[in-house]
């Protein structure tokens, strides 16, 4: 790890300010979960880390139409634990329980999760090409190992994924992403925050240079309280997605009202589905319905040579989530 | 031989250091030199630093931005190492510019804090002038050659009758390839060691499975007499074989000292594991059973490919159990090696017996279904009276109760064979058995017991405890020889300067520690006993050493066996599997130690379920190494991943091995495992993967979707 | 600046510069150092750290304390697990300057005295360990869970999220665990051995 300046902010303006005014590269500390693990990893070499997380964006704000305010230095696992997200917003709560473990639930910020980087292999050794790491340097992902990467929306640069759990179902409840930035502050819809590769695959997300999240207002939704976030994966626990499904559904006569989906694991950024809502909402809230929203969405994909396994089970996972939202005695 | 009398042994007696590992006061070799300050100020750190190619010549080490660091003490590369004398090529640090394999030490720092150390690895400049590699294991591979032996020291090859004719008679055959990936031992205790030089003679900390043999080979490699090497290993957190042979962070972490003259504290990264301290070769394996219309088999045919590195030979014995296991006139078995250029692969639980028992168990599970014979039953008609390889007479085998107590235990009476039939909900859900078996071997060591004027006793043996129990079943061992209660014994390890040992491997420990602890103390008892029971004021000594009993031992095959039931659950949308309950009963002489015993079968059977579901080293063809290189994407089971998971024994009484009638326990839990599995894979599903791990990613476009 | 390092990088005569402290005239500053002061079971520490310092390291390598293990510095294992100001974390990936002022309670602080805290002695009658290195952090995990689970804090397990208590049966146990691996596979014995103590209390 090289050297590196510390200083704690003291609010959030001056953060920035400070930021704007280093020739150092600085970077915003949260719970340090990633950004810790890619320092030592020579991924991340900044030369000044402002920590943010004694900013006074640890309260969560239950508002009184259903939606919820929630700072960016909250701990991921007091966010899951949050009685108005249990009881609004499941498919969050669950997304959270669903990530990492118990104890870096603890430490990690809900503004680092958003902000987290690939888990991709090449992404994390310094010592193999990168265009996300090392702009123009290549991808050796396309050609190479990529079996867990992306199906969808991917670019010749990079077929990275990102790992968030808690993004996908932020993604899918349609959160905006409050920023403070150099020219003051802006909110970011989501999805919105997270960009597809392109040929900048070195940028994560639309924020700029100094941007500092200060927190996520999650708008009210009524039906999320019938919300669900399904994630699979090889290990029981204690693993990225191989693929994820954020859903949630109104149904009101037999048929779709609305219903909200993002699906995790599949792209560079979580993955609003769409196309899936569209073919749904007014459609006839049953398993046919949902397979064909399903392959509506799943369409787009472009598996790579050793990642198609994840369309069939994207599409199925994703008609499993909304069967068991819809009858929730199936559920097993 | 007779087995002594026993009050201690098969006791449930609870780990005699288990109060100093739940304190967090037991020490690894990472942890001296930590108590006062002023040691603390004197420990260096070596961080290495590897090979950014697969193959080629180091033109240059630039040192000098990482000198400029303030801090480092020196860069140690093959520019200024001193020589070594080993013919190991994973130990021959610095010893010349070649680069065999990507991930290979080429240089390291030494530096006064670990920050400082690793701040410096990365700006130390190798140059190199790559050269094309070729790391890529296959069946055809032109470079296949059949190696003199296969470890320890079996044929590589075997013959009886004409398989081939027989296969082509035989009334239902098998034929099918399976496949193994590399998989990495990771113990959690990354590899570390402590070193310090005084007055020419070294004293180590290592993470070492056998402290004696650990020191002969350190000593050799700086051209030392044994007796000024010294290597302390009290605890060992985990190996499963990886620190069963030195493994480079002692000689790093010796030359380092001697580099700076002051104790230098070496460890690999979790990273570096992966390409410095051994994994298990990854195995081709073709598998051909012939049976007649009664499930008998008339031929086994076993042929073996798989790898090793360019500086050192490591020829896994893959189809060796297939050698005893079953009865067959026409028998064939073979191993062919390719030399690529990759780290060289080593000991990892069970070598050999794990992926060669995974192919044949698999295949006779493949048999039985060709038969429509039960899977339990088919096993049963083919345990032959005596050893098929050699002729020799079974010092005792119990697989045939292991199955039979097994299935009842599982429940297993009345299975449907059919595939793919039942559902609970979204889990589709099978069973499946496999046979397990693992050599009971013994070889020399030596024990001095001791008794103490205050009424107590010591032993000593440089005997290991990776986490086995074998501490406190050497304790056990030695009550009961003493005539006197565990808690009367002290029972000293981990040091090579006490009496030599063989090492913590092969499931060989118990037996091998034991025979020589046992006649010690029985030995003291009558010394003892005709001073009337009174120790001198300078105490009381005897030793045994076990090398004339071991040449004297009666010709005999001697094998633990065991079986493993699995029940399966397979997620019809997602291909995701878990394992709701996974029994094994074991036949492993007499059991030592209950509670220890039951850990080590479960942890076993862990590691095989880890096996046969979650781990692979994934070979990156265009860089040369292995890329998943951490335990976020090299899975190895969490605590959710493991429900019922339990083990039984049968007792034996077998006088033929060992004082203690014991059996190793190490391995045999994991041999099995993964086939089991497998095969409750395929019932559940109708699918049959035939290379290892079973992930999602194979089932879920298959035909069991709606 | 950097450039300017390269200047000791040469070696002077045709020996290799391989050795530290040899007349380089090239400046580079000391990494950046911060005062500090942990509170680790108890005892007060002032400190001045190397601002690359994790809380694991400065236990470890500082204080001498090594019940804390590292078993990957990534947070992949949790074999460095302590209980950072009544929770329980990843010291290996907390930055000690980050946390200044904390409370620290690692496995050395978890016994009272000769007395065993009750989850090390269910570890002990379970065989809930084999090689010890995942054990202290286990140990400090399972501490934490049960206060969490106490709390009616919600696992991916628990089928009501809504209800504010949880029963902490087996599966919940094994969840709420997953973030300590253990490679002797003493995940059934850890879970009763904490059974145990989550019945008991």
């Amino acid at each position: 790890m090289r050297p590196f300046s510390y200083q704690r902010a003291g609010d959030a303006a001056g953060a920035v300010a400070t930021f704007a005014r280093e020739q150092r590269r600085v970077m915003y500390l949260g719970g340090g979960t990633n950004l810790v693990d890619l320092m030592r990893l020579g991924v991340a070499e900044p030369e000044l880390l402002i920590d943010v997380t004694r900013l006074p964006y640890d309260g969560i704000e239950a508002r009184p139409d259903g939606g919820v305010r929630v700072g960016a230095a909250v701990r991921n696992s007091d966010l899951a634990a949050h009685p108005a997200v249990r009881r609004g917003f499941p498919v969050l709560a669950e997304a959270l329980l669903a990530g990492a473990s118990g104890q870096l639930r603890n430490l990690a910020t809900v503004g680092g999760n958003l902000l987290q980087r690939t888990r991709c292999g090449y992404f994390q050794d310094i010592s193999k090409p990168c265009n996300k790491r090392r702009p123009g340097s290549g991808c050796p992902a396309r050609e190479g190992d990529h079996r867990n990467l992306a199906i969808i929306g991917h670019s010749p640069a990079c077929v990275a994924t990102h790992p968030s759990d808690m993004a996908v179902a932020l993604t899918a409840l349609g959160a905006n992403v409050e920023v403070q930035g150099l020219a003051g502050r802006r909110t970011v819809p989501m999805p919105g925050l997270h960009r597809l590769p392109g040929d900048e695959p070195d940028r994560d997300t639309v924020l700029e240079p100094g941007d500092l999240i200060t927190a996520v207002e999650v708008p009210a939704l009524p039906y999320a309280v019938r919300s669900r976030y399904r994630k699979v994966r090889e290990r029981a626990s204690f693993a990225f997605a191989l693929v994820s499904v954020a859903a949630a559904l109104d149904v009101a006569d037999g048929r779709v009202r609305d219903c909200r989906l993002a699906l995790g694991g599949v792209a560079h950024a979580p993955w609003r589905a769409e196309r899936a809502e569209a073919a749904l909402r007014g459609a006839p809230a049953t398993e046919d319905s949902f397979r064909r929203a399903a392959d509506e969405e799943l369409a787009g994909a472009r598996p790579l040579r050793d990642n198609g396994y994840k369309v069939p089970m994207a599409r199925d996972v994703l008609v499993r989530t909304l069967v068991e939202l819809l009858r929730p005695e199936e559920t097993s | 031989m007779t087995t002594t009398a026993t009050r201690a042994v098969g006791a449930g007696l609870d780990r005699v250091e288990g109060r100093d590992k739940v304190t967090g006061r037991a020490r690894y070799a990472a942890e001296y030199y930590s108590d006062r300050p002023a040691d603390r100020d004197r420990l260096a750190y070596a961080a290495a630093v590897q090979a950014t190619v697969a193959r080629g010549e180091i033109r240059a080490v630039d040192a000098g931005a990482a000198l400029a660091v303030p801090g480092v003490l020196a860069v140690l590369s093959f520019q200024n190492a001193p020589r070594l004398e080993t013919d190991d090529g994973e130990l021959a640090l610095f010893q010349s510019g070649r680069v065999a394999y990507r991930g290979q030490i080429v240089a390291a720092v030494v530096a006064e804090t670990l920050e400082v150390a690793h701040e410096a690895q990365r700006l130390v400049a190798v140059e190199y002038a790559a050269e094309p590699h070729d790391v890529a294991l296959r069946a055809d591979h032109p470079g296949r050659y059949r190696p003199d032996t296969v470890n320890p020291g079996f044929p590589t090859d075997t013959q009886d009758g004409d398989p081939a004719a027989a296969l082509a008679r035989a009334a239902v055959t098998v034929d099918a390839t399976y496949t193994t990936p590399a998989e990495h031992n990771n113990p959690m205790e990354p590899h570390a060691a402590t070193a310090l030089w005084a007055d020419g003679d070294l004293t180590v900390y290592d993470s070492t499975q056998g402290a004696t043999n650990d020191r002969d080979i350190v000593a050799a490699a700086f051209g030392l007499p044994p007796e000024r090497v010294r290597v302390i290993a009290p605890h060992v957190g985990g190996g499963f074989g990886s620190k069963g042979t030195p493994r480079p962070q002692v000689i790093l972490a010796a030359l380092a000292a001697r580099a700076v003259d002051r104790p230098v504290k070496a460890t690999f990264t979790r990273q570096q594991m992966f390409s410095l301290t051994g994994y298990r070769t990854p195995t081709i394996q073709r598998v051909r059973l012939g049976a007649d219309a009664e499930g008998r088999l008339v031929a086994i045919a076993h042929d073996v490919v798989e790898q090793t590195s360019t500086i050192q030979e490591f020829a896994e014995q893959t189809a060796v159990p297939t050698r005893i296991m079953y009865a067959a006139p026409h028998r064939r078995t073979t191993h062919r090696l390719v030399r690529l250029d990759v780290p060289t692969p080593s000991w990892m639980r069970a070598p050999g017996e794990c992926p060669g028992m995974y192919a044949l168990e698999s295949a006779m599970d493949e048999l039985a279904a060709a038969s429509g014979l039960d899977p339990v039953e088919l096993r049963i008609r083919n345990d032959p009276d005596i050893d098929p390889e050699s002729g020799l007479p079974f010092s005792s085998r119990n697989l045939v109760a292991c199955l039979r107590a097994g299935a009842d235990w599982f429940g297993w009476a009345g299975r449907d064979p059919m595939p793919g039939a039942r559902r609970a909900g979204r889990w589709l859900v099978g069973t499946g058995v496999a046979a397990s078996t693992y050599p009971a071997r013994r070889l020399p060591s030596r024990a001095v017991a001791r008794a103490e004027p205050d009424g107590r006793f010591t032993v000593r043996i440089a005997a290991a405890d990776i986490g086995t129990g074998a501490r406190t079943v050497l304790t056990q061992i030695a009550a009961d020889a003493l005539g006197t209660t565990p808690d009367m014994v002290d029972v000293r390890i981990g040091d090579s300067a006490l009496p030599a040992a063989w090492l913590a491997g092969g499931s060989m420990g118990t037996a091998s520690w034991g025979s020589a602890v046992a006649p010690a103390c029985a030995e003291l008892a009558g010394l003892l006993a005709d001073r009337g029971g009174t120790v001198p004021a300078e105490g009381l000594e005897a030793s045994h050493d076990t090398a004339a009993d071991i040449e004297a031992d009666a010709a005999l095959s001697r094998h633990a066996f065991g079986a493993q039931f699995a029940e399966v659950r397979v997620d019809a949308d997602t291909g995701e599997v878990r394992v709701p309950r996974l029994y094994g009963v074991f036949a492993a002489g007499r059991i030592i130690n209950a509670k220890t015993a039951r850990s080590q079968f479960i942890g076993g059977m862990t590691m095989g379920m880890s096996m046969a579901l979650l781990e692979e080293g994934v070979l990156d063809r265009e860089f040369g190494d292995y890329l998943n290189h951490d335990l976020a994407q090299y899975h190895v089971p969490a605590c959710a991943d493991v429900a019922d998971i339990d083990a039984r024994w049968i007792d034996e009484d077998d006088p033929s091995l060992n004082p203690m009638g014991a059996k190793g326990i190490g391995e045999i839990g994991i041999v099995g495992t993964a086939a089991a599995i497998a095969n409750a894979v395929h019932h559940a599903t109708g699918i049959r993967v035939r290379d290892l791990p079973i992930r999602p990613d194979k089932l879920v476009d298959r035909r069991f979707r709606r | 600046m950097p450039g300017e390092l390269q200047g000791k990088a040469a070696g002077m005569d045709g020996m290799p510069n391989t050795t530290a402290g040899g007349g380089g005239t090239a400046f580079v500053p000391p990494p950046p150092q911060t005062d500090i002061t942990l509170t680790v079971n108890g005892d007060v520490e002032h400190l001045t750290v190397d601002n690359r310092a994790t809380i694991l390291d400065v236990l470890r390598e500082r204080l001498g304390r090594t019940g804390a293990k590292k078993g990957c510095d990534h947070g992949q294992c949790g074999a460095c697990t302590i209980l950072l100001d009544g929770r329980r974390v990843n010291s290996c990936l907390a930055l000690a300057v980050a946390h200044d002022g904390a409370e620290i309670v690692t496995v050395e602080g978890l016994a009272d005295g000769d007395r065993l805290h009750p989850i090390q002695a269910a570890f002990i009658d379970r065989d809930a360990f084999q090689c010890g290195y995942c054990t202290s952090g286990q140990l400090c995990s399972a501490v934490g869970m049960l206060a969490e689970a106490a709390a009616g804090r919600p696992s991916a397990v628990t089928a009501d999220l809504r209800a504010a208590v949880t029963t902490l049966d087996a599966a919940e146990i094994r969840e709420r665990m997953s973030g300590n691996l253990c490679r002797c596979g003493a995940y059934p014995n850890i879970v009763a051995a904490i059974a145990d103590v989550a019945g008991a209390g």
